[in-house]
């Protein structure tokens, strides 16, 4: 069965004609079904373009949460070989909303980390719908140190609402554990590749998403807060969640402009659930040309470089203010006395060049008709 | 002539402004609701002297008091205003940001003092909550890292006032890069072999303490401060759970094993100098 969104809807009906029409050939095989089948198939694929080229980040957001989006525990089936998955942070318990064990990705041994949701209800429950507590960042910085330990890189699948809010995770340090577990990220001497691919929900999807290279699957969300969350603090409204998902950029292509990704992993026609095994192969084909970049370097170099990706994030337009970069200039000048700097910042400031420009204009005006 | 006065202000800049929130108001204690007079509050450190309740202090009131003779170098990070996602909710962002500044008098939401506390130099970031909440953009994530910088050229302890509602909205994936960012400025204190010491003050949640706000190598906090990851609000509105008697508080927070002692204001000068003499092995 499958499920769809509202704006699918059209997509609902042709899809249940191409059923109809394949079970008629099933029976009584034709070239004229078969021509029809492939109409209404182009049909589709006419109907999803054009519903794509006019997406809003609202209706993405709705895609990057698709019940029958490929979930970690798939991109795990389908691409790692040989996988041991590994349970427990050794203090508390195991936390099943972050799955993690070591596997063959394409012949190499990777520690393989990520966000499960779960695909129906039992597993949603039993995954606690991907919001991790302490345990499981703690399960997660357990496992990196082993992978450091063993010289083994680190493939990182982000898929979260976000931190699960809780009474016991409050009690066992929820704030720590995320702390700790970026901290673990940006220090770690082996590769990181993170790939958002769904929901990227806040501190509790940075945490384990801190890598050497990000890449976002063209329909995924990043964010700080959802645009339900938004919506209601700064809308003070629930029902704002198409402008705020708007407001908060919080796109892969927007990712892309701030330099927050490395890449955007393309998504077949009509998003990754209509084709998981397509878009399971793409995310496959880009971490392997990622891992393979950040093979040959040293453990020292992967960690500086990472942090260096990191200092970089949101600095263009910070330094350029004159209260800033002209400071720092006017300090070596003229020593730290806050009475000067601030005369002289204000002597820089732009309105004083005008009115400097203007006493020289009228001084001009003055002197040629006088 | 509004031009005029606006120039003036800019040759003559505000003077002596800086204490603005101190003077000639009426505040209410949040705890035990008392109207009290700022004036009075700045001499008992903005502790209720009814209920001893530790009331949100302006980060110059409080480097006033902690440094030697109220000596401090103020100092300055990148904070030019950037508006990357041209943000609007009910208020454009550029308005909050600008009613903050001038609220504040402080170019962010941190202030970075560098002095001298029982003669020991350090450096010391504080949060002003009056300043957006509290919350961490790409500008306050660079002041935690000019900070960290200051601290390892001039060999001082960091110590950071955290005070904070988390993320800035506004900013998105500026504010929440800043959690690597910030995480950044703490592995720099500590690989230069210095301690980095944070107090956790009234209210540290969100992206805050799940960054430098949970990093310290000594972590102390104020009485009754909330300190939380999730507020109680959002628990109790999305998942429904009672919350326990003192939940999220630093007494709370202090019994559960995340903090490593509940300081009195008044006390912390002490504490700090006390703490950092016995790390870096100083002879009183
Ligand atoms: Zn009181």
């Amino acid at each position: 069965m499958n499920t769809y969104l509202e704006f699918e809807k059209p997509i609902e009906e042709l899809d249940n004609k191409v059923h109809e029409l394949k079970s008629l050939n099933d029976n009584a095989p034709s070239d004229n079904l078969l021509e029809e089948i492939t109409q209404v198939e182009d049909k589709i694929n006419e109907t999803y373009k054009k519903i794509y080229s006019s997406i809003s980040p609202w209706q993405r957001t709705l895609i990057a949460r698709h019940p029958q989006r490929p979930k970690t525990r798939e991109y795990i089936q389908n691409l790692i070989e040989d996988f041991f998955p590994l349970s427990g942070d050794r203090f508390f318990s195991e936390d099943k909303a972050i799955l993690g064990g070591f596997g063959k990705f394409r012949g190499k041994t990777v520690l393989v980390i990520g966000h499960e949701k779960g695909h129906d209800t039992t597993s949603r429950i039993e995954h606690n719908f991907g919001m991790p507590r302490p345990e499981g960042y703690r399960k997660a910085q357990r496992l990196m140190k082993l992978a450091e330990e063993f010289d083994i890189p680190v493939i990182s699948f982000v898929d979260t609402p976000g931190a699960y809010p809780g009474v016991g995770a409050e009690q066992r340090g929820q704030s720590e554990a995320i702390a700790k577990t970026t901290e673990c990220c940006l220090s770690l001497g082996v590769p990181i590749v993170a790939i958002i691919i769904g929901e990227g929900g806040s501190g509790g999807a940075v945490a384990i998403g801190t890598g050497n290279t990000v890449l976002m699957l063209e329909n995924s969300i990043y964010s700080v807060i959802s645009p339900e969350g938004c919506s209601s603090i700064l809308w003070k409204d629930n029902t704002k969640t198409v402008e705020a998902a708007s407001a908060l950029k919080l796109t892969a292509e927007d990712m892309l402009k701030i330099d927050v990704i490395d890449k955007i992993v393309k998504e077949p026609i009509g998003g990754a659930h209509r084709n998981p095994h397509r878009i399971i192969e793409s995310v496959g084909d880009e971490i392997e040309k990622y891992l393979n970049l950040l093979s040959n370097q040293h453990g020292n170099d992967l960690k500086h470089a990472r942090q260096e990706r990191y200092l970089q994030i949101g600095r263009s337009g910070l330094f350029s203010d004159k209260t800033s970069a002209a400071n720092t200039v006017l300090d070596e000048k003229f020593g730290k006395s806050g009475s000067k700097k601030r005369f002289f910042k204000g002597l820089l400031s732009r309105s004083i060049l005008g009115v400097i420009a203007g006493l020289l204009f009228v001084g001009l005006l003055v002197y040629l008709f006088i | 002539m509004n031009w005029l006065t606006r120039t003036i202000s800019k040759v003559f800049p505000r003077k002596k402004k800086s204490l603005d929130i101190a003077e000639n108001a009426w505040i209410k204690c949040s705890q035990c609701q008392t109207m009290l007079y700022s004036s009075d509050l700045e001499k008992t450190l903005f502790v209720c002297p009814n209920c001893d309740e530790h009331l949100q202090i302006h980060p110059r009131i409080r480097f006033k008091n902690l440094f030697d003779g109220g000596v401090f170098e103020e100092i300055k990070y990148p904070s030019g205003f950037t508006d990357p996602l041209n943000f609007k909710a009910l208020k454009t962002y550029k308005e909050r940001f600008n009613d903050a500044r001038q609220k504040t008098d402080m170019d962010d939401c941190f202030l970075i003092g560098y002095g001298q506390i029982n003669n020991i130099n350090v450096t010391i970031a504080a949060q002003n909550f009056h300043f957006m909440g509290g919350s961490v953009g790409a500008s306050a994530a660079e002041a935690m890292i000019k900070a960290a910088e200051h601290s390892v050229t001039n060999h001082t302890p960091l110590i950071v006032f955290t005070c904070s509602g988390g993320a800035r909205m506004d900013e998105n994936q500026h504010s929440l890069q800043s959690l690597p960012k910030t995480t950044i400025a703490c592995q720099m204190v500590k690989d230069a072999k210095l301690p980095y010491i944070v107090i956790n003050t009234n209210p540290t949640s969100g992206g805050v303490s799940a960054s430098f706000g949970s990093l310290g190598s000594i972590t102390l906090a104020e009485p009754n401060a909330l300190i939380c990851f999730a507020g109680p609000r959002v628990i109790s509105n999305t998942v429904g759970e009672t919350l326990p008697d003192g939940f999220q508080r630093s007494e709370y927070l202090l019994e559960h094993g995340f903090i490593d002692q509940v300081v009195h204001r008044k006390e912390l000068k002490d504490k700090l100098s006390q703490i950092i003499s016995l790390l870096l092995k100083r002879v009183a």
